[in-house]
């Protein structure tokens, strides 16, 4: 069959089990007063289409900021505008001011649905597809495999079409970005990558490795000659760019500083709910929050999240390649959701992007993490109602793709990238499989994710303990969270040989 | 590094896998009345003794399938009651719990395994070629082409009915005829008549079939009868085998005295012509065409429009159609045509065999044929003549070609049954999803012999697109929605009877000629 048939097939199966898990609930369904983020979203549209600009970030009669006030970047605020002049359209009781609080309907649930497929379509397909295309190796026929498991990546379907969000905006954005730096388009990449930011602050977790990318190619062109005007283009894009998207904020030099407070609340703590970072875990031996006082919690964690980005991200200075590139997004993103401040469950997508771009070269590895990412949100998709969609795409997806890119095959010493660290601890350590290890690890972990997934549908938890499960979820999944930022740590570390020898063949 | 593409068996055991788990992301998806008819059926068999199951009338929806059927839920309402207990009583009318609904979809999407096993089965009926590329290869086609088929997966898992298990024993009993395990096949095949009798539409083809290539166990150097060669006993194993499946099914309704009260349920001949929604067929041809007579009738003063019947001018798609100009069609007349269509193909087959193959085009011929003419016909019979059809599309080019005809055109009259918003994107996926698949895998089959529609039916097929556009997009905004609810699928209908009409009589031709063709594979 020709490409052309097998990609499309392949997107269709993809936008099929999007609309597919779009059947079910959604956040806050049915729960006043607050509901969730759906009733955030609409209520967005609500306040974009009715309130000036200025008004929409600032506590007023008519914009009340403690029901779900607007706490994310310009570009999202524009893109609820342009969503709610469609809406006003077919219905204008969705959108009407304070009277639409609260505003359910099948046919507005419709609307939502639509929209964020709409915007799939329009912006994370495509870059999928281009990425598969352009920096997968192997056939057709494999790349055409990597690109429709990262389509079906289930936790981003299931926040995004079951509890909710906008998320394939943001990630899209940025996978644009990375396109762009990979092709050698560093201006357009950089342009992606803005967008991205001012669509969502929490894309600043990939933002490091983007800067250290962009300087590193600079510096390698020489920072007195090409180098720096290479540079000075770069900064004249983002800044022109994000000009740009705070225009109707810069008029008065209050604005953008309560925008940035809206942004970055930090006055609402270390951690949230139940995340599967450190903090949350640490909590459950010592109790964090009441011991240290704020600055000490926000130095803290500054310093940890700086002490495991640093190491790969000076890497990559001196070493700009796409390869070294992804692997860096993996370790900060990663780091920034296990050791920075405020960080949601949710806030595991922004991992899960890099580490779906290694699928064809670390598969193992990849769909293991992928599932832990998606197990790690349990509490949240059963508190939605997504069980069902949960169960059946995370097993979908574990087969589909163990059985597409041959996981299970394609898991030697050699291409589990372990070889420089075999050579490292041969002197101290007796001869291990480590292979067979990783595997023995690999259906370890998923029968005990499997194992807490089923106590937490059926099992009532201990009067004690209402919070159990959630606790352990939160745990496991951060261990492995751990487990995975060494091994990422050391697959980008300790392999300089094997890179070079993998250019020549190429 | 292409390790996992040469496995066969976990190919298949991948399509298998990946399709059941779309089924279970429709769980929750639209469901039709059929929903609650199968409720009502286990509710009924769970709680009343078998006496009663043909007489109960609670619901509207009354038992109507023959009685084997009726055990395959009695067996299903066991499981239930460990699901919701509510769902078995007889008096919860259109009662769906989440539980309810679980269980179900889940009986529906398990039962599947039926035709999962059927379909490998009829895998290792294909002649094998011996193509490198997995994705080239005949089996992998015809996996995909039946198990991802799109009409049943909007039927049974989200419209909500039982094809694929029952379709499973039809294809299982085809592949016994193939494997010349003829005992098996019969038997299998009067079991799929008792479990829905609407089978009955092929069974002419089944009964000429068995007798001329079994029961006559040689022919002559050219293909003909040998009188001689009959075998009794043949024939008596046949029969017996039968009559003792509609023995163990009908037996005890016989033996209460209430077989009338069956077999008026099975047949109800008070329904009309055509199904509120035409079915893609003849009827749907002549309906157009005594309308469009009538309207120009009237223009051109030939008729008076008092004397016209009401409902054929005020255009509402009631039950029963009146014609104003043409004659009016009754049932025995839809029968005779019925069996007028079929009669060729069986002579055809009584006179030159031409084995297995020549059966099943047959079979496809009698589905076909009832489909166009029969009596009060749902759009969802075509599956009856798509899916065997697909086991001949992967073999032979002018097969593939009726195929993707028959296949796209009846498909795409299955839309209407999913009427919801909701559904609408999800229905056009999967068409697409089935309709690309099709088409480029069976062109890149059969490369050799150049482009495999010509360019009058690729343009009558393309138009399906402006048609869905204008049907479910453009048609609802204007005024014309509030006063003519019915044209567009009156449209849809008619279009498609088109290509329907002539996929049969494409397929008519290929039986009237095939029997050089095939030869010639023989001697390859």
């Amino acid at each position: 069959m020709e490409n052309w048939s097998l990609i499309s097939l392949c997107v269709l199966l993809g936008l099929t089990s999007r609309w597919a898990v779009s059947f079910h609930s959604y956040s806050g369904a049915g729960k006043p007063p607050m509901f969730g983020d759906y009733e955030a979203q609409r209520h967005w549209q609500e306040l974009t289409y009715n309130l000036p600009v200025h008004e929409w970030y600032l506590n007023t009669t008519n914009n009340d900021l403690n029901y779900w006030g607007l706490d994310y970047p310009p570009l999202t605020a524009y893109h609820s505008l342009v969503c709610a002049y469609v809406a006003k359209l077919l219905n204008p009781e969705w959108v009407e001011l304070h009277a639409s609080r609260g505003y359910e309907s099948h046919s507005h649930k419709l609307f939502m649905r639509a929209t964020v497929l709409f915007t799939d379509i329009l912006i994370y397909i495509p870059a999928v597809l281009l990425y598969c295309f352009y920096f997968c190796d192997g056939s057709s026929k494999q790349k055409v495999a990597a690109a429709f498991c990262i389509l079906l990546y289930p936790g981003l379907i299931l926040i995004d079409y079951g509890h909710f969000q906008y998320n394939s905006v943001s990630l899209g954005l940025a996978l644009w970005g990375i396109l762009g730096l990979g092709l050698g388009w560093d201006l357009f990449g950089s342009l992606a990558f803005t967008l991205a930011l001012n669509y969502k602050q929490m894309e600043l977790y990939h933002s490091l490795p983007f800067f250290c990318y962009l300087l590193g190619k600079c510096v390698k062109q020489g920072l007195t000659g090409r180098g720096f005007f290479h540079l000075v283009k770069i900064s004249m894009t983002v800044l022109v760019t994000f000009a740009l998207c705070w225009m109707p904020f810069l008029s008065d030099p209050n604005q953008p500083l309560q925008v940035l407070h809206r942004l970055f609340p930090v006055g609402r703590g270390l951690f949230e709910d139940k995340v599967a970072n450190t903090w949350c875990s640490l909590n459950v031996l010592i109790k964090i929050k009441t011991l240290l006082s704020r600055e000490t919690q926000l130095f803290l964690s500054f310093a940890l999240t700086l002490l495991f980005v640093l190491p790969s991200s000076i890497k990559l200075l001196s070493k700009p390649t796409l390869w070294q590139f992804k692997l860096t997004l993996v370790n900060t993103s990663l780091a920034f959701f296990l050791f920075s401040f405020q960080v949601h469950e949710k806030s595991i997508l922004l991992v899960a992007l890099p580490v779906c771009l290694i699928i064809n070269e670390l598969p193992l590895i990849a769909i293991w993490f992928l599932l832990t990412s998606t197990f790690s949100m349990l509490p949240l998709l059963l508190k939605d109602g997504l069980l069902l969609p949960y169960v059946v795409t995370s097993l979908a997806f574990l087969f589909l793709s163990l059985y597409l890119l041959s996981a299970l095959d394609r898991s030697t010493e050699e291409e589990l990238r372990l070889g420089v660290y075999r050579k490292l601890t041969q002197r101290w350590l007796p001869k291990l499989n480590l292979s067979r290890i990783i595997k023995w690890k690999f259906w370890f972990s998923l029968v005990a994710m499997a194992a807490l997934s089923f106590t937490s549908m059926w099992l009532k938890p201990p009067a004690k303990l209402p919070d159990l499960f959630p606790v352990l979820v939160s745990v496991l999944s951060f261990l492995h969270f751990l487990g995975f930022i060494i091994y990422f740590n050391l697959v980008q570390l300790m392999e300089p040989q094997r890179k070079k020898s993998q250019k020549k063949t190429n | 590094m292409a390790a996992p593409m040469t496995n066969d068996q976990s190919c298949f055991f991948a399509l298998a896998l990946g399709v059941s788990f779309l089924k279970c992301l429709l769980i929750n998806a639209y469901h039709s009345t059929d929903f609650e008819v199968h409720r009502n059926w286990l509710a009924l068999t769970h709680s009343l003794p078998v006496s009663q199951w043909y007489y109960e009338a609670t619901s509207e929806w009354t038992l109507d399938y023959p009685p084997l059927f009726a055990w395959f839920e009695y067996g299903l309402s066991h499981i239930a009651q460990f699901f919701d207990k509510e769902m078995l009583v007889v008096q919860n009318l259109n009662y769906a719990s989440p539980a309810t609904i679980l269980f179900q979809r889940l009986s529906v999407i398990v039962s599947d395994v039926v035709f999962f096993y059927a379909v490998k089965e009829c895998c290792k009926c294909l002649r094998e070629d011996k193509g490198k590329d997995l994705l080239g290869k005949p089996c992998f086609i015809l996996t995909v082409l039946l198990l991802w088929n799109f009409g049943l997966l909007i039927v049974d898992h989200i419209h909500f009915q039982y094809n694929g298990f029952l379709f499973g024993v039809l294809l299982l009993s085809i592949a016994r005829h193939f494997q010349n395990r003829h005992f098996e096949g019969a038997l299998l095949f009067s079991v799929l008549l008792n479990l829905k009798h609407i089978y009955l539409y092929i069974a002419p083809a089944y009964g000429i079939y068995l007798l001329r290539c079994f029961c006559f166990t040689q022919s002559n150097a050219d293909g003909s009868l040998q009188w001689r060669s009959f075998s009794v006993v043949r024939l008596v194993t046949l029969g017996t085998i039968v009559l003792s499946t509609f023995a163990v099914s009908f037996g005890p309704f016989i033996a209460l005295g209430q077989l009338p009260q069956v077999l008026s349920r099975l047949f109800p001949f008070k329904r009309g012509l055509c199904h509120a929604y035409w079915a893609p067929n003849i009827w749907a041809l002549y309906n157009i065409a005594d309308k469009a007579f009538s309207i120009l009738g009237v223009k051109f003063k030939l008729l008076d429009i008092n004397k016209l019947s009401k409902a054929s001018m005020t255009g509402g798609l009631v039950q029963e159609f009146q014609h104003s100009v043409l004659p009016s069609v009754s049932p025995v007349a839809t029968l005779v045509c019925t069996l007028l269509s079929i009669l060729p193909a069986l002579f055809r087959i009584w006179h030159r065999p031409n084995g297995a193959r020549g059966f099943l085009r047959c079979l496809v011929i009698c589905a076909l044929g009832s489909f166009m003419f029969g009596w009060h016909v749902h759009e969802k019979a075509i599956l009856m003549a798509i899916l065997p059809l697909s086991l001949l599309a992967v073999e032979s080019r002018e097969d593939a070609r009726i195929f993707v005809i028959l296949s796209i055109t009846g498909h795409y009259s299955l839309f209407p049954l999913l009427f919801t918003t909701q559904e609408l994107p999800i229905k056009i996926f999967l068409m697409l999803l089935f309709t690309i698949f099709s088409l480029t895998s069976l062109k890149t089959l059969f490369r050799k012999g150049g482009a495999l529609l010509n360019p009058l039916e690729a343009m009558y097929l393309l138009g399906l697109i402006p048609l869905e556009l204008i049907c479910e997009l453009v048609y609802p905004l204007t005024v014309w929605q509030k006063t003519f609810p019915f044209l567009p699928l009156m449209l849809t209908s008619v279009y498609c009877a088109l290509g329907v009409t002539h996929a049969f009589i494409r397929l008519y031709i290929s039986l009237l000629t095939c029997s050089d063709t095939t030869k010639k594979i023989k001697k390859q």
